[in-house]
Formats: C-alpha cells, sequence, structure tokens
C-alpha cells in the first residue's frame, strides 16, 4: 500500500514476502549500485591506507587536509558531469586555472590591484573563456574535443606570457585566505571543537530535515504516492549522519576551510541545476539523445553556449581556490588538471556517452583521486607509481561499470 | 517472411517488387549472409547445389554480390582503393598499386565509367558512386548482382545509364536481381518478375505477360481486417494550409525532396499521408516542423495566419506537434524515465523562471500515463525498459502534453503490437473529438485506409493523387504510389 518511489528507484509492489522496508531498501540499492559501489571503494580504499599508514591518514587533521586537497579538481570535475552528460568534454580547464591565477597574480603584485577586484577579473576571465569556447562548438559546430584542446595550448601559452615563466608571490593575505585558511571561531576561541563550524553543520542538517518533510507533505496534500515513513526516516538519517560525519572530520580539527565552503555550495547550486531547472534537463536530454531533444523543441546551441559558460566560470572558481591554496601563480598552475577532473567525474559514475551522471558522484570520485594521492604521499610511493596507480584506477571502475550495465 | 519461393534464370534480370515491409530486405539479407544460415528455414540453391551462408564472405564466394541503396563505398578513399576492399590486390600483404590501378580501370571501363581511380569517392556524383559500387562487384567476377532500389536518388539521365549496363552485363552472363517499387522502370528493364507481399511470394511473371493492374493486384490483393475503430468524423474549417511547398536535398541542391506541395488540414479530420518509402513524407512533416533547416520554401498558414518556424520550437510553440517515425532513434530519450520524457517538450508548462515544478511534473506524467494507460511500475521507470507498444504511448504522451492543434503522426503504430495498435486508433479518435486536427504517414494501406477521413498519396515528393477514404481502395493508392495515374480502364 505504501511502497511507491523514492525519487529514483521504481519500487514494485512484490514486497510481500519479505518486509517492505528491506525490499525497498534491496531496490534502491540495485537501481544505484555505481554510486554504491564507488563510496564503498572509497571506504576500502580509506582503510586500506589507514591500515599501511598506522591510522595516519585517518587522523582529523590528514582527512582535513585531504578534503582541501580535492577542492579544485571536485569543483572543475562537477562542471565536467555536466558537460560530459551533455556529449562534450573540457580539456581546457587547467590552462584556465592557470591563466585565472596567473591574472590575479600579475594584478595583485604588479598592478596592486586589491583582493575583491581581482577576483571580479578572474572570473570575468572565465565567463569570457566560456563564452569563446561555446560559441565554436555550439555555432560553428567544431567538436568540444578540439576548441578546447585549442584552448589548453593557447591558454597555456598566455599563462608563460604574463607570468615569464616565473612564481608571481606573495598574493594578499585576504586573498590567501579562500585556500588556506578555516572560517573564524565565533564564540568559543578555546574549546576542543570548532563552534562556527558545529554551528553550520547543524544547520545544514537542520535544513535538509525541514526539506525533506516539507516535500514529502506536498507529495501528500496533492495526493501523490510516497515511500513509506520507516524508508523515509531511515533515508533522512542516513544522508544525515553522512553529512554529520564528513563535517565532523573538519569539526574536530580547525573547523570548516573557506575552500570547502565553496565546494559545498557549488556543490548544492549544480545538484539544483541538474535536478530542478529547465536548462539541466534539457542538457540530459541533448546528451541522451540529441535529435529526439531537438524535435522536442530545444534550442541545443543556446543551451550548449550556456553550458561553456558555466563551466568557464566554475573553472576560475576552481582557479581562484587553486592560487589562493598555493599562495603564488605559476606558469605550471593546473597542468593536467583536465584529465583528474575528467576522471573524477567517470569514477563518479557519468557515462562518457552522454546522457548520465551526477554531481554528488564528482566528489565522490574527486575524494577518491585525492585519497589515492594522499595516501600514496603519506607512503612515500614514488610518483612513478602513484601514476600508474590512479590510471589502472579509472580503467577498473569504468570497468566494473561495464559489467554492471551488461548484467543489466 | 513466410515460405517465399522464387527462381532466376542464369543471365536474365529478375525483378522483385512489393509495399514496404513486403519482406525485400529481409530476403536481401538472407541471400547476402546477414542472417545466417540456422535463423531461417529452407534453401538456397546455386547452379543445382544447395548453398549455406554463415556470413556474407560465404555469400561472395558463391559469387553473390549486394548493392544496398545506402551505397556502402568508404568516402575518403580512392576509387581504387574502394574497388578492392576486402579484395586487396597484395602480395604478403603489401599492396601492389600498379596492377591495382591496372585492374581498376579495366572494371571501370565495363561500366562505361572514364575517370581516374585515384579521385576520392566523395569527389563522385551518385550516379557514378552507384557504377562504382557495380564495378566493384565485377572486380570480384559476380555471377549474381543484387540491386536493392538502384534509382533512389538517381536522375533520368543517369537511371538510363545505369539500365545500359545492367542490359550489357546480361549480355555477358551476369544474372541481376533487381528490387524495386517503380514499376516502370521494372517493366523497363525486368525479363520476369517475382511479387512479395506480407513476407510471401505471391507469384513470378514474365514481364512481357503481366500488366500493371495485375501486379499492383498481386502487390496489395489483401484482405482488409476490421481492427479499424472507424468513426463517423465532421470535418470542420480549414486549420492549416500548405502552399507551393519545396524542400531540397541538404546534400544535392537539384534534388527536390518534396516538391511543390499544396494541402489543407480541417478541424476534426484525419488525413492520411500515403505513399512509398523516400516518397518525401517524412520530409514534408519533418520541414513543415522547421527540422530540416533553410533548404525550403513556400507558406504554411495556420488559421489564416502565416507562420516563419525555423525551429522545433517555433511549431510547437504554435500548436503544431510532431511524433517522429522512429521512436528509439529520434523520438525517446531511452535512458530517462517515463515522466522526464512526457514532460520534454513541455518543460515550459511546468516550470516557473526555469525551475521545474516537482509536483506539477509528477501530475502531468501521471495524468497521460493514466489517460494512455501505459502498463509501467512507476512514473520513475526507465523508458528503455518498456515494450514498444507503451514506448510509443510514452512518446504519443509526450507530444499531447504540448496541447496541440495539428499532430502529425508519422508510423505511429510501427513495430507495436495489435492490442497497442487499436489502443493509439482509439486515442486519436479521442483527439479528434477534442477539435486536434489529426496528419497520419504510414506505410501501411489497411491503416491508411481504416483510419483517414481524407487521403493524400505522395510519389517522388509530388503529391499523386488525394481520395475520400469512402472511395480510395489498396490499387487506387498504390497505383498513385508508383507514380500512375489510376483510371477505370484497369477495372
Amino acid at each position: 500500500m505504501n511502497e511507491a518511489t523514492n525519487g529514483q528507484a521504481p519500487l514494485q509492489k512484490a514486497a510481500k514476502k519479505s518486509s517492505p522496508l528491506k525490499e525497498a531498501i534491496l531496490n534502491s540499492i540495485r537501481n544505484n549500485i555505481r554510486q554504491y559501489t564507488m563510496i564503498l571503494a572509497l571506504i576500502g580504499i580509506w582503510i586500506i591506507f589507514a591500515i599501511l599508514t598506522g591510522s595516519v591518514f585517518l587522523n582529523t587533521r590528514n582527512l582535513s587536509n585531504l578534503f582541501m586537497q580535492s577542492a579544485t579538481v571536485a569543483i572543475v570535475g562537477m562542471g565536467m558531469v555536466l558537460v560530459i552528460v551533455s556529449g562534450n568534454i573540457d580539456l581546457s580547464v587547467g590552462s584556465v586555472v592557470g591563466i585565472t591565477g596567473a591574472v590575479i597574480g600579475f594584478l595583485q603584485v604588479y598592478g596592486k590591484w586589491g583582493t575583491i577586484p581581482t577576483i571580479i577579473v578572474g572570473l570575468l576571465i572565465g565567463v569570457a573563456i566560456g563564452f569563446w569556447q561555446g560559441y565554436w562548438i555550439a555555432y560553428r559546430g567544431i567538436p568540444a574535443f578540439i576548441v578546447t584542446l585549442a584552448s589548453m595550448l593557447t591558454l597555456r601559452g598566455a599563462v608563460l606570457g604574463v607570468t615569464h615563466g616565473t612564481t608571481i608571490a606573495p598574493l594578499h593575505k585576504p586573498f590567501k585566505a579562500i585556500g588556506q585558511r578555516y572560517l573564524p571561531r565565533l564564540f568559543l576561541q578555546d574549546a576542543s571543537f570548532h563552534d562556527t563550524s558545529l554551528i553550520i553543520t547543524c544547520l545544514i542538517i537542520l535544513l535538509f530535515i525541514i526539506m525533506s518533510i516539507l516535500r514529502r507533505r506536498s507529495r501528500i496534500r496533492f495526493g501523490f504516492k510516497v515511500i513509506s515513513l520507516p524508508l523515509e526516516v531511515l533515508k533522512i538519517t542516513a544522508i544525515s549522519v553522512l553529512i554529520g560525519f564528513v563535517l565532523y572530520i573538519m569539526v574536530s580539527y580547525r573547523g570548516i576551510p573557506y575552500a570547502i565552503l565553496v565546494v559545498l555550495v557549488v556543490a548544492v547550486i549544480l545538484t539544483f541545476i541538474a535536478n530542478n531547472t529547465v536548462f539541466g534537463r534539457q542538457i540530459y536530454a541533448i546528451g541522451g539523445n540529441k535529435e529526439a531533444a531537438r524535435l522536442s523543441g530545444i534550442t541545443i546551441k543556446k543551451r550548449l553556449l550556456m553550458l561553456f559558460v558555466l563551466m568557464g566560470t566554475l573553472t576560475s572558481i576552481a582557479g581562484i581556490v587553486f592560487t589562493a591554496r598555493l599562495g603564488a601563480a605559476t606558469a605550471q598552475a593546473g597542468f593536467m588538471l583536465e584529465l583528474d577532473a575528467i576522471a573524477a567525474a567517470i569514477i563518479g559514475g557519468t557515462s562518457f556517452s552522454g546522457g548520465i551522471g551526477t554531481i554528488p558522484g564528482a566528489l565522490v570520485g574527486a575524494l577518491v583521486m585525492a585519497s589515492l594521492d594522499n595516501g600514496m604521499s603519506l607512503l612515500n610511493l614514488d610518483v612513478t607509481y602513484q601514476q600508474i596507480i590512479k590510471g589502472l584506477v579509472l580503467l577498473i571502475a569504468v570497468f566494473v561499470d561495464t559489467i554492471f550495465k551488461s548484467k543489466k | 517472411m513466410d515460405n517465399v519461393n522464387f527462381d532466376v534464370e542464369r543471365g536474365e534480370i529478375h525483378a522483385i517488387v512489393g509495399e514496404n515491409g513486403a519482406g525485400k530486405s529481409t530476403l536481401m539479407k538472407i541471400l547476402s549472409g546477414v542472417y545466417p544460415v540456422g535463423t531461417f528455414e529452407g534453401k538456397i540453391v546455386i547452379n543445382g547445389a544447395e548453398k549455406e551462408f554463415r556470413n556474407i564472405k560465404d555469400s561472395e564466394k558463391s559469387g553473390i554480390t549486394i548493392i544496398y541503396q545506402e551505397l556502402a563505398l568508404v568516402n575518403q578513399l580512392s576509387v581504387c582503393e574502394n574497388l578492392f576492399l576486402g579484395n586487396e590486390i597484395a602480395s604478403r600483404g603489401r599492396m601492389n598499386w600498379s596492377k591495382a590501378y591496372i585492374e581498376a580501370e579495366k572494371a571501370l571501363q565495363e561500366v562505361g565509367l572514364e575517370l581516374n581511380p585515384e579521385m576520392k569517392i566523395y569527389d563522385l556524383g551518385v550516379g557514378q558512386q552507384q557504377l562504382v559500387e557495380i564495378a566493384k562487384a565485377i572486380a570480384k567476377h559476380t555471377d549474381i548482382l543484387i540491386l536493392d532500389e538502384p534509382t533512389a536518388s538517381l536522375t533520368r539521365g543517369e537511371v538510363e545509364n545505369l539500365f545500359q549496363i545492367l542490359r550489357q552485363l546480361k549480355a555477358k552472363g551476369v544474372t541481376c536481381i533487381y528490387i524495386s517499387h517503380k514499376l516502370y522502370e521494372v517493366f523497363e528493364i525486368a525479363d520476369s518478375i517475382t511479387v512479395l507481399r506480407d513476407g510471401k511470394s505471391v507469384g513470378t511473371k514474365k514481364a512481357n505477360g503481366v500488366d500493371e493492374h495485375e501486379l499492383i493486384t498481386m502487390m496489395v490483393g489483401r484482405e482488409l481486417n476490421k481492427m479499424f475503430p472507424r468513426e463517423e468524423h465532421q470535418p470542420g474549417e480549414v486549420v492549416l494550409e500548405v502552399e507551393n511547398w519545396t524542400v531540397l536535398d541538404p546534400e544535392i541542391p537539384d534534388r527536390k525532396l518534396v516538391d511543390n506541395v499544396s494541402f489543407v488540414v480541417r478541424r476534426g479530420e484525419i488525413l492520411g499521408l500515403s505513399g512509398l518509402m523516400g516518397s518525401g513524407r517524412t520530409e514534408l512533416a519533418m520541414s513543415l516542423i522547421g527540422a530540416l533547416g533553410t533548404h525550403q520554401s513556400g507558406e504554411i498558414r495556420l488559421r489564416g495566419k502565416n507562420l516563419d518556424i525555423r525551429h522545433p520550437a517555433d511549431a510547437i510553440r504554435n500548436g503544431i506537434s510532431y511524433l517522429s517515425e522512429d521512436r528509439k532513434e529520434s523520438g525517446l530519450v531511452l535512458m530517462m524515465s517515463i515522466k522526464d520524457n512526457i514532460t520534454l517538450a513541455s518543460l515550459d508548462r511546468i516550470s516557473k523562471n526555469g525551475v521545474i515544478s516537482e509536483n506539477e511534473e509528477i501530475r502531468a506524467s501521471e495524468e497521460f500515463v493514466n489517460k494512455l494507460s501505459i502498463k509501467c511500475a512507476s512514473i520513475e521507470q526507465q523508458s528503455n525498459n518498456l515494450s514498444g507498444g507503451n514506448q510509443q504511448k510514452v512518446a504519443l504522451g509526450k507530444w499531447l502534453m504540448t496541447k496541440p492543434e495539428i499532430l502529425i503522426l508519422d508510423e505511429p503504430t510501427r513495430g507495436i503490437d495489435v492490442g497497442a495498435k487499436v489502443e493509439i486508433f482509439t486515442i486519436m479518435n479521442e483527439l479528434i473529438k477534442q477539435n486536434v486536427c489529426i496528419v497520419m504517414i504510414s506505410s501501411e494501406l489497411p491503416e491508411i485506409l481504416g483510419m483517414s477521413d481524407r487521403i493524400l498519396v505522395m510519389h517522388e515528393g509530388k503529391i499523386a493523387g488525394e481520395f475520400d477514404w469512402k472511395e480510395a481502395t489498396q490499387e487506387k493508392i498504390m497505383y498513385c504510389s508508383t507514380g500512375r495515374v489510376y483510371n477505370e480502364r484497369s477495372n
């Protein structure tokens, strides 16, 4: 009677033998197996490193650092999900991060510009590059691979031109804080935990619970099917615990870093775009079946232009976070970032043939990549092996996906 | 395909004719080894010996070559490279180019093509490409040449040239099987004719011992069954007028896909659009909704008002919706849920400032799932897990949600079971009651005759005939479809 849908998993009324709750959970797992396998893989990687490093890996200081390390890849990776979902690719992100940093550094050090104006210029660079690439891809029909490859080369040259191959430093303190500092404490300066972060964590969880309840109420009011109450409670609790766990790591160290706050805000906005907006839905349709999308009245050119402007903006945000974390602008900034971002999106379940992919997936993917980097560095593993292992993990992730697909 | 028998004599040109879906292409796939032995019952006998083709190579070894309507040449390679593709003239993996060029020139001479074998295929016209395919077959020492609709994209001059070559090949003892639905061409070139209908062979006749009327009767002479829920409609005022509508082929600019077509659609009627494959029906519909680009001219008027439609979005906004003929290729986004597919063309209706209202979305898709009785576990089910009939209903639901005034249905019942067909027909009648105008494109004559109030027949991009349903018969429509004028003498 009260089985129904949980937003993703179709549930049939076949649950008479076992308990409906158990059946519903099994169904949900069956339908989101890719997401679950990646979370399991992440936990597996963490356990392995915890054992190998004698739990150094799992202390809150290291995990906090790990999250900060993953911030740049996470931001670009989430954007990359939408780009790949639309059936395109963006190889220029590394160079866009580079040029954003180079220009900001140049203006701060040689132009004596303030923090805010340079951030605005950085964002505008991303927007402009997005327009440029989107124009060639959408309105001139040049494959995204080619257009963004061209930008990758061109902009890397521009980065060298701006920096003259040197490191530009020092950057302004408030700017560096974006990549290096934590939210300030509000009341308890000496507590063993970080009070501001704890408050934010509680607020986020509370907001999530309230929104879930409101959504359920409105569905019931409209007379739609909803999932059974115990399952709903279980779902809300599980997600709240997950949010709480991740943020607790930071609460019990030095608090939430500004960089992670940026990642969270971007994640919320992009998830909203992907799930709740006309634009997002149309991007998935374009990648899923371009001809059907066109015949359904979707103006593909406009949508792709918008998408690349969004991607350019996100990349320059990532560039700001990256440059701030480094505290300097360098000619190598962002080098090979495109591959890490694509890997994060793919490991997180984005289908390379388009139409399928989730924003939280890219977050998990970015964490997998950062965990591998971090763990292997702790083990003092040679860079040679680090690259080899990361490459193999990417291959295996996609292989596991193809197995599940062919079984379906 | 069901119990097909025919014999082809050495050195004759044997035509195979039949409607769309009569089984012509299935037959070709069996003869060419695309469907390997074991996937069908029956025997292929060549020169008295029974043959078993496990793959295309086996069939080629027996001297059979097929030239498909969609030519199988590699555009970026040269004529010479294409001629010997898969049969390269080489010793121990090394190409012998000088010998290849000499052989290539010989083969090209045989088909009367005087061109440099080094030319790339994409620099040739369609007619020349066709001849290269035939030269390729000659280079393979083909005994039995099968041509599938070879004249579909040729000009009249090129057709004559092709026929000339075929006659020469015949004189050299090559046997030719010629598949076509253009009857006048068949009479011009063939020695004997086999008719296929609904996957059965109806009979084989000598070309000089049969006339067109007899042939058409053989092609369409099936019983009309009573599955069609015909209702009397009262067509009202003219809603849509199309005048002097011409569409050019984007790739071959002097070829007209739709040639100066004018017609009207009235309120509360089902207008059937009949015609054989390639007659320009789909192109007409696609160009009307602005999906074919800019190579078109003419006027469309909706309730007397001129429309300027450049993109399917314009058509939808003006109340013209088009259900495409291939739901998997261009109808549904298969990896999306039923809900996402149904709402895809009407997202503006259920959103505010670009944000989709989840409740509206669920309400709308549940409405159509119920209305069209789509069988599914939930509206969140992925549409590629649905049966063909239910997928078609999802696609139909998507277009109904746009609240169209004119609904163009292209092959609305293709590949779905009889039960679902009847359901879709019933829905069509229901829509007529709600004052929607329906244009139904269909390759199935019984469907056209069973459901339409008025029937337009297209042939080579033109409207070749118009009938009221009461006076229309399968024979009359087939006459028009094959480019003939029906006259009472034939009775």
